[in-house]
């Protein structure tokens, strides 16, 4: 059986879905599969982390075994997924 | 009698409550987890209240609270232009009548929710008008800022879009066609100012008890319609510039309304001479007076935005404004003296009202 990838959320993120959790496993071949995954658990939260182009959003980052990912990117077995916000603002 | 305050700013909502009075005030906030809010507004009906905006790292949402504003959800199911389009900026107006919410978006469209803003799908008829591949941005985006409806008859909508113009369904939302004629361009060339559409609105009021007489706050002067706006007049003449943002009418009586002018596009957008006045008028447009009895008369360089100029209910009628250096001004007397009721707030984008026993 393939290990989940291990999904970390920014805690921004929390304070908007607060029955979320900080760390969180998926069953995931790609990022696509971890944001689907994510709005499954808690819905909406695709949308806050992914336009309708598709894409990640612009201030959003996730990285995947310490590389920038897109939503295609391929995730190894039990990889560890960050996902982060950007410097933004004023 | 309870009165709200609804203020969105940069940094969040904050409502501002006060008894019938409207002497004494208590600021909430920020709400909303601090996102960037363009509009913050209640339906009247149901007391829900509104918040639209746009975060640059979570996007564009729609925020909601029944318990007048203490807890909060979002939503942006539907949202959304199909795949491959230019996604949803931000959710720009919120607008509640006939229990719907409408919501107009950057870059412009119009969204409808019938279940109090759980969910959305696009007005399509609107981005179908033949126009649309010339519809330019102005300072602010593509952007649905103005949303007025027709208390009497659902189908009936105005829009207001910057620098593409008012437009107006009478179908519900199925077809519209511009409502233009009568306001003019100053930034097109000679000859060519008065264009089908392309005219920069900056916001639109409906007359209270009136079904056709509309007052506009354009780009290029202000104006009054009486026939839904298939026509416009200038109303400028006695105020002291044609350029501003928002406009507010009176919640009874369809001859009132307020301006709030600033000094011009390219004067730097503050109050004439640093002056803050708020221009009333009490006969649909043809006179103005100033009123700035406890409004700062010197060193103001503050704007004030489109949504951001508002009544109350109660009699005689509060008005209210939000300034982009955060402060907020009231008058319980239908603008004949002011008070600052709020400072040291965020930038502030748009003040609405609500009451309650």
């Amino acid at each position: 059986m393939r290990a989940p990838a291990v999904v970390r959320l920014p805690a921004l993120l929390k304070a908007l879905f607060p029955d979320s959790e900080r760390v969180v496993k998926i069953e995931a071949e790609t990022v696509e599969d971890v944001m689907n995954g994510l709005e499954a658990r808690w819905p909406g939260m695709r949308d806050r982390l992914c336009d309708t182009t598709p894409a990640i959003r612009r201030h959003i980052n996730v990285f995947v075994e310490g590389e920038r990912a897109r939503l295609d990117t391929r995730l190894e077995p039990g990889a560890d997924v960050f996902i982060l916000t950007a410097i933004s603002g004023g | 009698m309870n009165v709200r305050v609804l203020i969105g700013s940069k940094k969040g909502a904050f409502v501002l409550e006060s008894d019938g009075e409207r002497r004494d005030w208590r600021v909430r906030g920020p709400l909303c987890e601090h996102w960037p809010l363009t509009h913050v507004a209640a339906d009247l009906a149901d007391g829900t209240i509104y918040a639209t905006g746009g975060n640059a790292w979570f996007g564009p949402a729609v925020w909601k609270s029944n318990d007048g504003g203490t807890t909060w959800t979002h939503s942006s199911q539907g949202l959304a232009y199909p795949q491959g389009e230019t996604p949803v900026q931000c959710a720009w107006v919120a607008h509640a009548a006939h229990g719907r919410l409408y919501v107009g978006v950057e870059p412009a469209g119009l969204f409808v929710s019938g279940d109090g803003g759980e969910s959305f799908r696009e007005v399509e008829g609107l981005r179908r008008h033949p126009s649309r591949p010339q519809w330019q941005p102005g300072g602010i985006g593509l952007v649905l800022h103005s949303i007025v409806s027709d208390p009497t008859d659902v189908r009936r909508l105005w829009v207001g879009i910057s620098s593409v113009g008012v437009f107006y369904t009478e179908d519900g939302g199925e077809t519209w066609s511009p409502r233009n004629s009568g306001t003019r361009c100053d930034f097109l060339p000679e000859g060519e100012r008065y264009p089908e559409f392309g005219q920069c609105v900056h916001n639109l009021t409906l007359a209270p008890g009136c079904s056709d007489r509309l007052y506009q706050q354009n780009h290029c002067g202000m104006y009054r319609s009486d026939d839904g706006g298939a026509s416009w007049r200038s109303i400028e003449n006695g105020l002291p510039s044609s350029f501003g943002f928002p406009v507010a009418a009176h919640p009874r009586d369809a001859d009132t309304l307020f301006f709030l002018p600033l000094n011009g596009d390219t004067k730097g957008r503050y109050p004439p001479d640093a002056r803050v006045a708020v221009w009333r008028s009490r006969d649909g447009g043809a006179h103005w007076a100033d009123s700035r009895a406890g409004l700062p008369q010197s060193g103001a360089y503050f704007g004030v935005m489109r949504q951001a100029l508002a009544t109350d209910a109660l009699d005689p009628a509060g008005v209210y404004f939000g300034t982009s250096n955060g402060s907020v001004y009231a008058s319980r007397d239908e603008g004949e003296t002011w008070e600052c009721i709020a400072r040291d707030l965020p930038a502030i984008s748009s003040v609405e009202t609500m009451t309650a026993a």
